[in-house]
């Protein structure tokens, strides 16, 4: 009887021991980090963004087992609804991509995950391949890091290289030029349908991703001294700098294109301008990195092998902050000028990025964590920068460096090194602006600035009024949220210490 | 036994509150709590903090901004000055109002409640009115509470006669009646978003259906969402199209139920169609009317999703509802504004519905009494 309890004990064993081995067999490298684990990713309403996020989704639970979900709401509703969530303690979202200036909102309450060490011992990821700038100013905040870049964002001049060609005319390099070849251009058919096209298209809806194109234009005219001068406010007293000849001489710009652009402009968004310059309707756009890319889809695009790129143009004549008048550009006031050209790229948005809600469990922020650096690292990354539909533009040093992704993704070498060229440009440039990273900064540009702006374009009030506008919410703003504390933030996120 | 008689009896007596505490319970936490907590968050200021927000009282700032800050161009408008005109179509309202005042002072049939109430309303009225003149003068433009209005009172007139019409006519015999009306009902059945994106695809310019046809006309390069008028047009058409068939099928049941005798009777006696839709139809239906133009009202003070999609609330502020006023505010974290904004939503809302429901309404009804 104890023989038979013996035997079948040892039976019973080694079925157990073979049904081990046989599950380790038959099942290799399936013993998956996040088996079972969900994680919920917030971004806005694509296609951009949200499709990489969703079509790479599958291949990375086959890798670690973890399903994501990804969810996704209008741009606008993004920046409330992430801290809704996340400031009543709902967190029903475990992590989001978003815009890296809305880090210091969400970092402060600590809401956000700190990844400091996690991208440190991440050797897959290669944060020293990411750009500078993502890697110090998008990703992190006060020293730590929060954010995993997933794109790199500058606003850039695209022209049509044809049409260019066609008037005899040189790539903008002040907005008195790309004014100039709007005007040329405008009324004339540029895809060949026989009907007359534009020759600028800006994004210019209310409500919207339009916010940022005044700062593009104004930023010229503002900073001439490097980074750390500054084009939002004044470093010493945080002045608005909106009421001033600069910013007015911004506006005169951005209402002039309006003359040579299509009619319903104002109620167009970049979705709708990146349409209408693919497919061969304007001269001009004003735009972020996205139509590199979009440029060279043959199932969409008009003018593959038509588009040239340049860091945006500037102004021979800045505001003196002294004085408060425009004045000459010389060696003094413009030390970064070229052909006395004070050109100051616009790091707008600065790039979608990755981070995580701290109150999410621990497997899970191992898990987003795990997602975000997959999407970022050069396997992804290098390919998802070539495709438009994507939204992501390059960011890393090697997708600048490496021209290959560019020509198999159907770039011309051409295109590609004037597209390339602008980015590095914009990256390279000691005059570069940053974007507005103080406490509710989306409530600076996204309400007073983007208010005012269309108001000024639908005619209810003039320039004057406009910049009063945005001048008094500012200061108002400023107030609210005390003028010392925010000078503090301000001074810091552009390095005037 | 005595004692189980007693409970059962209790039992027997309270079962009626017994079975709507419940509802009561549900509605007081998703109804009236929520509107308690925004009253308070209209004097507060919202405010991130470690772990969570915070609220921090401020009195009654949010309203002082929206009245007479820097958000009063918002709220109420730009103003200019009133022209002579203006100050007279202002004198004879308010002249008006002092006639009915009187009046119902010296019936002696209005209570002191009854003329408090009229007075508040002919004060509120009377204010929109004033408003309304100083906003649409040279270089003034109107904020969201005159707009809101304008939604309300143009639309749910519109919405009316349309759905006063198409029920008459469907209440014929006429060939094919049912489909009529089930095609008449459809866009009451799709998503106020779905009818904002689908008017935003027909009115596009660039490659909207209706653009050879603009083109055709010389207006291939007119835009109307450049234009603020035109702008909160094609809203207004959106929402009509979307509300006229809830009308219509209330008022094609009304008049589909009016005696047919009275009906009948008056044709034999040699009326015609608009005398007997004038004495016979209308006094039928009126109460019904008068009702649903009610909760159209009610509707029609909350519209957000129309403007929202199809213009983003621009050209400027031209198309921005009270609404979508406070949910702009709300999703920049100036929630004490967004809830300023809201609860001068419900006062005009209030102020206005009650009006109509006393003057119009109860008095339909009245006459609907045998």
């Amino acid at each position: 009887m104890l023989h038979r309890v013996r035997k079948t004990g040892s039976r019973l064993a080694a079925y157990v021991l073979g049904g081990v081995a046989a599950l380790a067999v038959i099942t290799p490298g399936q013993a998956q980090e996040f088996e079972g684990v969900s994680i919920d990713v917030m971004t806005f309403t694509g296609p951009q963004i949200a499709e990489p996020l969703q079509r790479r989704a599958p291949d990375f639970a086959a890798l670690n087992g973890a399903e994501v979900n990804v969810i996704t709401v209008p741009f606008s509703d993004l920046y409330t609804k992430l801290l809704t969530d996340w400031a009543t303690g709902t967190n029903s979202v475990d992590a989001a991509v978003f815009a890296p200036q809305w880090m210091v909102d969400y970092v402060g309450p600590g809401f956000l995950q700190d990844i400091t060490d996690w991208v440190a011992a991440d050797e897959a990821l290669q944060v020293d391949d990411i750009a500078p700038f993502f890697r110090e100013f998008s990703q992190q905040y006060g020293g730590r890091t929060y954010l995993v870049t997933l794109d790199g964002d500058f606003q850039m001049v695209y022209y049509r290289t044809d049409v260019l060609a066609e008037l005899g005319l040189e790539p903008p390099e002040t907005w008195a030029d790309y004014v100039a070849i709007a005007a040329a251009a405008h009324g004339n058919d540029l895809n060949g349908d026989g009907s007359a096209d534009y020759g600028s298209c800006i994004a210019k809806k209310r409500n919207a991703q339009s916010y940022w194109m005044i700062t593009s234009i104004a930023a010229g005219y503002l900073q001439s001294q490097g980074t750390s001068q500054g084009a939002f406010f004044d470093t010493d007293d945080m002045t608005p700098l909106v009421d001033n000849p600069a910013f007015e001489a911004a506006l005169d710009v951005y209402l002039e294109t309006t003359q040579f652009a299509p009619p319903d402009e104002t109620n167009l968004d970049v979705g709708d301008t990146r349409a209408l310059f693919t497919t061969g309707r304007c001269a001009l756009t004003l735009d972020w990195g996205d139509i590199g890319t979009l440029a060279i889809d043959p199932e969409t695009s008009q003018v593959i092998d038509k588009v040239g790129a340049v860091m945006l143009p500037g102004s021979r004549q800045v505001l003196d902050r002294d004085s408060g008048e425009m004045v000459e550009c010389d060696s003094e006031i413009c030390p970064h000028a070229v052909n006395g050209v004070n050109r100051a790229p616009f790091a707008a948005f600065g790039g979608w990025s990755g981070g995580i809600n701290a109150a999410a469990d621990d497997q899970v922020k191992r898990a987003a964590y795990a997602f975000f650096s997959y999407m970022s690292q050069p396997a992804q990354s290098n390919h998802d920068v070539t495709v438009g539909i994507t939204g992501f533009n390059p960011y890393r040093i090697s997708q600048f460096e490496t021209l290959d992704n560019w020509l198999a993704a159907g770039m011309s070498e051409t295109a590609a090194d004037s597209y390339l060229g602008a980015i590095k440009d914009s990256l390279n440039s000691p005059n570069m602006v940053l974007d507005l990273r103080i406490p509710r900064n989306q409530a600076y540009q996204q309400v007073v600035l983007d208010t005012a702006i269309a108001r000024l374009l639908a005619g209810e009030i003039d320039k004057a009024q406009a910049m009063q506008a945005i001048a008094a919410g500012w200061s108002e703003l400023n107030e609210e949220e005390g003028t010392d504390a925010q000078l503090a933030f301000y001074r810091a996120s552009i390095g005037a210490d | 036994m005595r004692q189980h008689q007693s409970f059962a009896e209790w039992i027997d007596r309270a079962a009626g509150q017994i079975m709507i505490w419940p509802a009561v319970l549900i509605l007081l936490a998703f109804s009236i709590f929520p509107l308690l907590v925004s009253a308070y968050l209209t004097v507060t200021r919202f405010r991130l903090a470690p772990g969570g927000f915070e609220l921090r009282y401020v009195g009654w700032l949010n309203f002082k901004k929206l009245l007479f800050g820097s958000q009063q161009y918002h709220l109420l408008g730009t103003f200019s000055a009133l022209t002579a005109t203006d100050w007279l179509i202002f004198a004879l309202a308010a002249g008006t109002a002092a006639w009915l005042f009187v009046g119902a002072v010296r019936s002696g049939t209005v209570g002191t409640v009854g003329l408090i109430g009229r007075l508040i309303a002919a004060a509120v009225l009377l204010a929109l009115l004033l408003l309304a003149l100083a906003v649409t003068g040279d270089g003034a433009f109107p904020g969201t509470l005159v707009v809101t209005v304008f939604y309300v009172l143009a639309g749910v007139s519109v919405q009316f006669l349309l759905g006063l019409g198409l029920a008459l006519l469907c209440a014929q015999r006429i060939l094919g009646r049912s489909v009529f009306r089930v095609v008449f009902f459809i866009p009451l059945t799709v998503t106020p978003v779905g009818i904002a994106y689908l008017f935003r695809m027909l009115a596009d310019v660039g490659k909207g259906p209706l653009t050879p046809l603009l083109a055709a006309f010389g207006l291939g390069e007119v835009s109307w969402a450049a234009d603020p008028w035109s702008a909160r047009l094609v809203v207004l058409i959106g929402d009509t199209w979307q509300w006229t068939p809830f009308l219509f099928l209330i008022l094609l049941a009304a008049v589909e139920n009016q005696p047919r005798d009275q009906v009948e009777a008056a044709r034999l006696d040699g009326a015609g169609d608009w005398q007997v839709f004038r004495d016979v139809t209308w006094p039928a239906i009126a109460p019904v009317a008068a009702t649903v133009v009610l909760i159209r009202l009610i509707e029609a003070f909350k519209i957000i999703d129309l403007p929202n999609i199809l213009t983003n609330g621009g050209p400027g502020i031209a198309t921005e509802s009270l609404t979508l006023h406070a949910f702009i505010a709300w999703r920049t974290q100036d929630l004490g504004g967004s809830a300023a904004v809201g609860y001068t939503l419900l006062a005009v809302a209030v102020v206005c519905c009650v009006s109509f429901f006393h003057f119009v309404v109860r008095r339909a009804r009245a006459h609907e009494r045998p």
